[in-house]
């Protein structure tokens, strides 16, 4: 007897299966008719209908952030993929672990200029870690097990497989390998031992150590690891907004965030340190403003990270150490137990007194009002409703910031956002993929009036799937981080940067099928919040308008090109 | 400075452009790409010239790397090693001007490997800094075409790039 035939299609639905794929995000099209036909036949995954493929990348990448696993999403040839692009882009820049299937055009229309041709592998080949063109169908099976694996190791990010239609018609045998070898790829798991004691032994002899966190930590899973360190060693850390809830806020070793819109102290201890540990981190313009300004303090710099082109890349580093983060922190825990003996905490009791004094300073304080609403006070009424336990998703501009500095997280894998890319409009797809992942879980996005409408038309997929996520809209009719630099150095020529002609977003959310309030009084917001997350409303989306201060801005904020402290902080201070 | 680094890639469709697009994302300089087959057809081995300072040279490794298909990267200016470039030059040889060029190519070991009543077609090769002269030595105007492979190199000894 021949062994049992499978069509391309009902290979890939059975590969997927194999990755335990739980949810695939997607919309059909020509080239995945087949892919799409035996979805609905072997009802293997829940497929989650997004209203453009660019949320349907975003929101499987939200998937990925909050739970760990690889994201799935399927698109069509041709606009399907290009519209996927800005997604694969946002994910890549985060090191997001993704597998994206595209549809191709049939193999013998390739390079033919066919209707919803492009060149998928060529397009994305700069934004993703790696991408596929399958040829025959006995390549898929195959091919998609290395995406998984290419997509989940070392530094993960997104891998793009496309597959030709008429491939996805044809029957073969499937078998899945269950183990993938690639000679030229073979990730650095464990870091080298001589290289971790010596960083150590640099760390406990520094009379003004600190420690700097990134998204590495988070993707990697090592918050356990890292908290029981630095712990034990006692030093200040602080984090990127990648990093945020990889060290618990509520420590009072976590010094806030740092870098461009970071907390004075933690921009202070940065510049000022004498040996720098670097974890799951990579010295981004926006993490140590002016690298020549960085630079011209002297201090040692320990780097940990799995990528080894991330080290010594924009900062020469004195300690490289490759290796899983979580892997290399757990060898640390080890070897400080052998060296804790030689520790003498008080050579850093003087710097800890510093840090204490810039602290004093309370760089994120601000002055509230009862006449209109502060963006910040919103976040941090927010913040108490939610019991400071929420899925905090947020598009891109002032209101990210706001969300990352009253919005302290205490855990990983909470605060879900576009650092790298900059990306707006993923506040409210995110919020779908979060959601969809932790059902119980209460899921806000934070956004603003501005990006919400890059991505508007997903409210309809929230109600075709019962969505209730918590939209914090605070809409100050600006774009407001466009109008803070016009103000800061533009001399307040406001070019383009005001929102004409808004919705009425009450009106809008309520068109969709979903409860819409806006809220113009101080007085108002925790009601409005409160009565949001309700358990009346617990299984609705609620679109909370916040009409906030126009003219607030996002301080501490180091200029462009500038060094970290050189900080402008707010005047209220 | 320059440095010519050599590598081996899967033998893949677009791997080529995963490196050509990988020096043009990030800025880098390629003076020259080089690449082919080798004796094991799963594998590309391709040898580019670039320059930049030592961070950046270090960078530009370390990004081959983390390509999904490229096996393993050296760079030739680590160690002794020997670099080859082949030219094929097209001079004007009419009469009075054909022992000149004779001359000229056999001072730099060249062949002539065509000729016509008017041309020389010489093949001469070398490093390329041996090219350049060679070119450098002619009368600009005598030069009627260059092709140039672009450099390739091996390591010189028990210095080999393998798998």
């Amino acid at each position: 007897m021949s062994a049992k035939k499978f069509t391309g299609a009902e290979i890939v639905i059975h590969s997927l299966h194999k990755e335990n794929t739980e949810f695939v995000f997607g919309y059909p099209g020509g080239a995945v008719l087949n892919i799409y036909d035996a979805i609905f036949q072997l009802k293997k995954f829940k497929h989650v209908l997004v209203r453009h493929e660019q949320a349907a990348v975003h929101a499987a990448d939200a998937y990925s952030r909050s739970t760990g696993k690889v994201g799935v999403a399927l698109v069509t040839s041709g606009p399907g993929a290009t519209n996927a692009v800005t997604g694969i882009a946002t994910a890549h820049m985060d090191s997001i672990p993704m597998v994206i299937i595209s549809g191709q055009v049939p193999t013998h229309a390739i390079g033919q200029d066919a209707f919803q041709e492009c060149d998928t592998v060529g397009i994305t080949r700069p934004c993703v870690k790696h991408n596929f063109l399958v040829k025959k169908i006995e390549d898929i099976a195959p091919t998609i097990k290395k995406a998984f694996h290419i997509a989940r190791s070392g530094r993960p990010g997104p891998v793009v497989v496309d597959i030709p239609k008429d491939i996805t018609a044809e029957e073969s045998v499937f078998e899945y390998p269950s183990e993938i070898e690639l000679r030229s790829y073979h990730p650095v798991e464990k870091g080298h031992q001589g290289q971790i004691t010596k960083a150590l032994e640099l760390l406990i002899s520094s009379k003004k150590p600190m420690v700097y966190t990134g998204g590495g930590v988070v993707l990697g899973d090592a918050s356990e690891e890292l908290t029981k360190l630095i712990k034990k060693l006692g030093f200040p850390v602080t984090s990127t907004l990648m990093g945020l809830g990889g060290f618990p806020a509520n420590e009072k070793q976590f010094l806030g965030m740092l870098g461009m819109h970071g907390t004075y102290e933690a921009n202070m201890a940065m510049q000022e340190c004498d040996v720098l540990i670097a974890i799951g981190s990579r010295f981004d313009d926006r993490v140590i403003g002016n690298p020549d300004h960085f630079l011209s303090k002297p201090r040692k710099i320990i780097h940990i990270d799995i990528d080894p082109a991330s080290i010594s890349k924009r900062v020469k580093i004195d300690v490289p150490i490759v290796g899983n983060v979580k892997s290399v922190l757990k060898d640390m825990n080890e070897i400080y137990s052998t060296l804790e003996k030689n520790h003498d905490k008080k050579i850093q009791s003087d710097w800890m007194k510093t840090i204490d004094e810039w602290k004093a300073k309370k760089s994120l304080s601000y002055k509230n009002s009862d006449e209109v609403i502060k963006p910040q006070y919103v976040v941090e009424e927010l913040h108490k409703v939610t019991n400071g336990d929420a899925f905090i998703t947020s598009d891109v501009g002032q209101h990210q910031m706001w969300a990352a500095q009253y919005y302290p997280f205490n855990k990983p894998r909470r605060w879900l956002n576009s650092g790298g890319l900059g990306t707006m409009g993923v506040g409210l797809p995110y919020a779908m993929g979060a959601q969809l992942a932790h059902p119980e879980a209460q899921v806000a996005c934070i956004t603003g009036e501005a990006s919400i409408q890059m991505c508007i038309q997903e409210l309809s997929t929230c109600k075709q799937f019962h969505l209730p996520v918590k939209i914090i809209n605070l809409n100050n009719r600006y774009m407001g981080m466009v109008r803070q630099w016009q103000e800061f150095f533009y001399g307040n020529r406001y070019a383009e940067s005001y929102m004409d002609a808004l919705p009425d977003f009450v009106k809008l959310a309520e068109s969709y099928g979903h409860i819409g309030l806006q809220i113009e009084k101080p007085s108002e917001v925790t009601d409005a919040l409160k009565e949001a997350f309700s358990e009346k409303n617990k299984e609705r989306l609620v679109f909370l308008d916040f009409l906030t201060d126009q003219t607030e801005n996002v301080y501490p904020m180091v200029p462009n090109g500038k060094g970290l402290s050189q900080m402008i902080l707010s005047e209220d201070l | 400075m320059r440095h010519i680094i050599s590598l081996l890639m899967e033998n893949e469709a677009g791997a080529l452009s995963r490196v050509a697009g990988l020096f043009s994302a990030r800025g880098y300089n390629i003076e020259s790409l080089t690449v082919a087959p080798t004796e094991d057809s799963s594998l590309s081995r391709m040898t580019i010239v670039t320059s930049g300072s030592d961070e950046i040279i270090e960078q530009i490794i370390k990004q081959l790397n983390k390509l999904i298909d490229v096996v393993k990267v050296l760079d030739l200016n680590d160690g002794k090693h020997i670099e080859r470039e082949l030219m094929l030059v097209k001079v004007k040889a009419s009469h009075q001007y054909r022992e000149e060029m004779k001359r000229i190519s056999d001072i730099f070991r060249g062949r002539i490997i065509d000729v016509s009543d008017n041309t020389f077609t010489i093949e001469i090769t070398g490093s390329s800094t041996k090219l350049d002269a060679y070119l450098d030595s002619l009368d600009k105007s005598a030069i009627v075409e260059t092709v140039r492979t672009g450099a390739s190199g091996i390591g010189r000894g028990d210095r080999i790039l393998k798998i």
